[in-house]
């Protein structure tokens, strides 16, 4: 799904990837732009932590009945003359949007930014059966062109650098005059907006998720900032909303209040650009607006999720803070995870979606220091989930036998003090030995895992218990 | 009638009872000279943090009775590392969820268990030795204590009474060291890409010292620092406050 990687393979992706200097000068962008804006739009709002326990409450209390409020969302989209459609997994919500379109008679869908038809691998069941869906959103048009999947869940090409794009640009847009000017972000843009303006204009079907679902409207509601949602969805005669079920709030009040943390944690600014509102089809009168809508909810493993350690997860509104700051995904970007979704929200959500034996690595590739569960707007606890996935590992037996057998080695040894005084003793007085006046060892056999990248500091000599012993002390 | 002295007892922790004792004696100095009666029980081993966060619960669970049962009947428990506080504190309650007995006495021990700095400031409230150390240093947060505990201004109005040093911060001193455990030889070479970043901006502060209350993050950070041929030197906060930075630093050639 990512670009052919796999989440089993995470350890090889991650080699792959630190051996790749321009990922790593396009990822540690980062820094300075999403972490820094975030950490100024933070520290300008006086009530931002009493607003992150309000959007932490909204969305729990939603979760405890959100089988009403789903209903609640689904009879006022009928009511509003739309459709409301059911989808258990991804292969029936790919079905039904592919009915709609076919129904439609669609040749060319366009789409607005969406990680659920990334989920649901929604493009290539398209393409598969005739129809040439066209990503909007300027990061996904770029890896779209590119073959690649999304590397970051608000910034898809995060990946990528400016000259890979011109160049990508100039392979595929064969009317480009050759001498344009492709240095500047402005001009590439120019260049996407140019071609794009066209495919808006001649879709049949235009698909987009959703930030929200209010159940008190029957709406849907998209933030981007580049407009392309509202050409996605206004334009063609048929829009589709794919989004999973616990995108659903009671309230417009809600979704106010969970805005004003959205943006702010996903790139720093107040409010996203274009903040858009879809409820129903066009209606008489209407200036614009499409004239069947579609809303398709995925629930995709979701519901078993409800009542489990692992409930708190469906608070997510996929702000990308988590990822932004994760020491692990800083250091070999999205695509080593071999998921949809990377970093810590991904770590904690992959497992549930793809089963744990094949994304046993990603609740393990992190060191727990928790900067992700402190800046997450929904207060999502996600090293303790880590930590879960982890038991959940260790009870099934699927611990590497290495790491099963150092754990139960150092069980063995930690339970019986005396033995265990004597052998640490011995290893420090012999560690000392070795290391002599360097004070610090160069390599060490079973330990090269260490040694490979840094000195391994010597022990003193005598273990404190034996020096305190010695000096007479209880 | 004098107050009897509050009795602490001291959990050394595996890390700085194999590697560097130093670490174990600064924090006795200190709070002995707090006025405290200091106990080391002789029986303790590892807190359990190894197995909790590799899934064994039950691995994790029995040392952490043995831990309960070692050292409840202290007035206090004092540990210099904010993840095994952490782990003590925040997370043994946790696992006895279900077991009234045992979650109570849990939850008792916690209540009573401080990383060490934040035990000498916020507990105790006292004034800090008069120790000297001519030169500059840079503050490692680490993140066990930092986002567990809350120990971040403690350690820093400690050493802003040190005669000498000037602290100067890291970019972003609570950034992960890489350090995590066993993920540091796990995924060493994730590991390793996280400690560049740390010890490039350590050395980018130009200080002669770096100081944290962690003994993992400490070994991480100046065996990198090592490795590097970094002249940095690197020590536990606890020597520095303790007057007790005069031997080797860890990592460093002994004379």
């Amino acid at each position: 799904m990512s670009g052919g990687l796999s989440s089993a393979s995470f350890p090889k992706n991650a080699h792959a990837a630190l051996a790749n200097p321009p990922l790593l000068k396009a990822i540690a962008h980062i820094e300075e732009t999403l972490v820094s804006g975030r950490r100024r739009a933070v520290d300008a709002l006086p009530e931002f932590e009493a607003l992150r326990d309000a959007g932490r409450d909204i969305k729990a209390h939603t979760l405890a009945h959100l089988d009403l409020y789903l209903e609640a969302f689904e009879k006022k989209v009928v009511e509003a003359g739309g459709f409301v459609h059911w989808a258990a997994d991804a292969a029936e919500a790919s079905r039904i949007v592919l009915d709609i379109c076919q129904a439609a008679g669609a040749r060319r869908v366009t789409k607005g930014k969406s990680m659920i038809t990334e989920e649901v691998g929604l493009n290539a069941f398209l393409e598969a059966n005739g129809i040439t869906p066209v990503e909007t959103d300027l990061g996904e048009y770029i890896i779209q062109l590119r073959g690649e999947t999304p590397s970051h869940i608000i910034a898809p090409a995060v990946h990528v650098n400016k000259e890979q794009v011109a160049a990508d640009f100039r392979r595929v847009h064969t009317k480009l005059d050759p001498l344009r000017n492709l240095e500047e972000p402005t001009s590439l843009l120019a260049e996407a907006r140019g071609v794009l303006r066209e495919r808006f204009l001649t879709a049949d079907v235009g698909i987009t998720g959703a930030n929200f679902l209010v159940a008190e409207t029957g709406s849907t509601v998209i933030v981007t900032n580049e407009g392309n949602g509202d050409l996605t969805q206004i334009l063609p005669k048929t829009h589709i909303v794919l989004a999973s079920i616990e995108k659903v709030v009671p309230t417009l009040e809600d979704v106010a209040t969970i805005m004003r943390l959205l943006a702010r944690s996903a790139t720093g600014q107040e409010m996203s650009v274009y903040t858009t509102l879809s409820t129903g089809p066009r209606r008489a009168g209407d200036p614009d607006g499409p004239e069947a809508f579609h809303v398709v909810l995925l629930d995709n493993g979701r519901s078993a999720m409800l009542g489990t350690e692992f409930e708190d997860m469906l608070r997510c509104i996929r702000c990308g803070a988590c990822i932004n700051h994760c020491p692990v995904y800083r250091s070999v970007g999205g695509h080593a995870y071999g998921s949809v979704y990377p970093g810590p929200m991904g770590s904690v959500l992959t497992p549930s979606l793809q089963g744990l034996e094949k994304a046993a690595h990603l609740a393990n590739a992190s060191t727990l220091c928790g900067r992700c569960e402190s800046v997450c707007p929904m207060r999502i606890p996600l090293p303790k989930m880590l930590r879960h996935w982890r038991e959940k590992e260790f009870e099934r037996h699927l611990t590497p036998k290495k790491a099963r057998f150092g754990l139960a080695a150092w069980r063995f040894l930690a339970a019986r003090p005396r033995l265990y005084g004597a052998v640490t003793r011995m290893a420090a007085w012999s560690l000392a030995r070795l290391a002599g006046k360097d004070g610090a060892l160069k390599q060490l056999p079973l330990a090269s895992g260490w040694t490979r990248w840094r000195d391994l500091p010597a022990p003193e000599g005598g273990t404190f218990r034996t020096e305190w012993a010695k000096r007479g002390r209880k | 009638m004098t107050t009897p002295k509050p009795q602490v007892g001291l959990f050394v922790t595996c890390l700085v009872d194999f590697f560097r004792p130093t670490v174990g004696f600064s924090a006795v100095k200190l709070l002995e000279d707090a006025g405290c009666e200091v106990s080391v029980p002789a029986a303790q081993t590892c807190c359990g943090q190894p197995a909790y966060n590799s899934g064994d619960r039950a691995g994790a669970r029995a040392l952490a009775e043995q831990v309960i049962a070692l050292f409840e009947t202290f007035d206090h428990v004092v540990v210099p590392s904010g993840s095994c506080a952490g782990m003590i504190k925040v997370h043994y309650p946790d696992l006895f969820s279900g077991e009234p007995g045992w979650r109570l006495r849990a939850e008792r021990l916690a209540a009573k268990t401080h990383e060490l700095t934040s035990f000498l400031v916020d507990v105790l409230g006292v004034a800090p030795l008069p120790v000297s150390w001519e030169g500059t240093a840079t503050y490692h947060d680490s993140c066990s204590g930092l986002r567990e505990l809350g120990v971040k201004a403690q350690p820093r109005r400690l050493l802003s009474a040190v005669d000498g040093l000037a602290i100067k911060e890291m970019r972003d001193p609570e950034a992960c060291c890489g350090f995590g455990g066993t993920f540091c030889v796990k995924y060493d070479e994730i590991s390793n890409a996280i400690v560049d970043r740390k010890t490039a901006d350590i050395k980018s502060t130009g200080v002669d010292l770096l100081l944290s209350g962690d003994l993992g993050c400490l070994l991480n950070m100046a065996g990198k620092l090592k490795r590097e041929g970094s002249r940095v030197e690197v020590r536990h906060v606890a020597e520095v406050l303790a007057g007790m930075a005069t031997g080797p630093a860890i990592g460093e050639k002994t004379k």
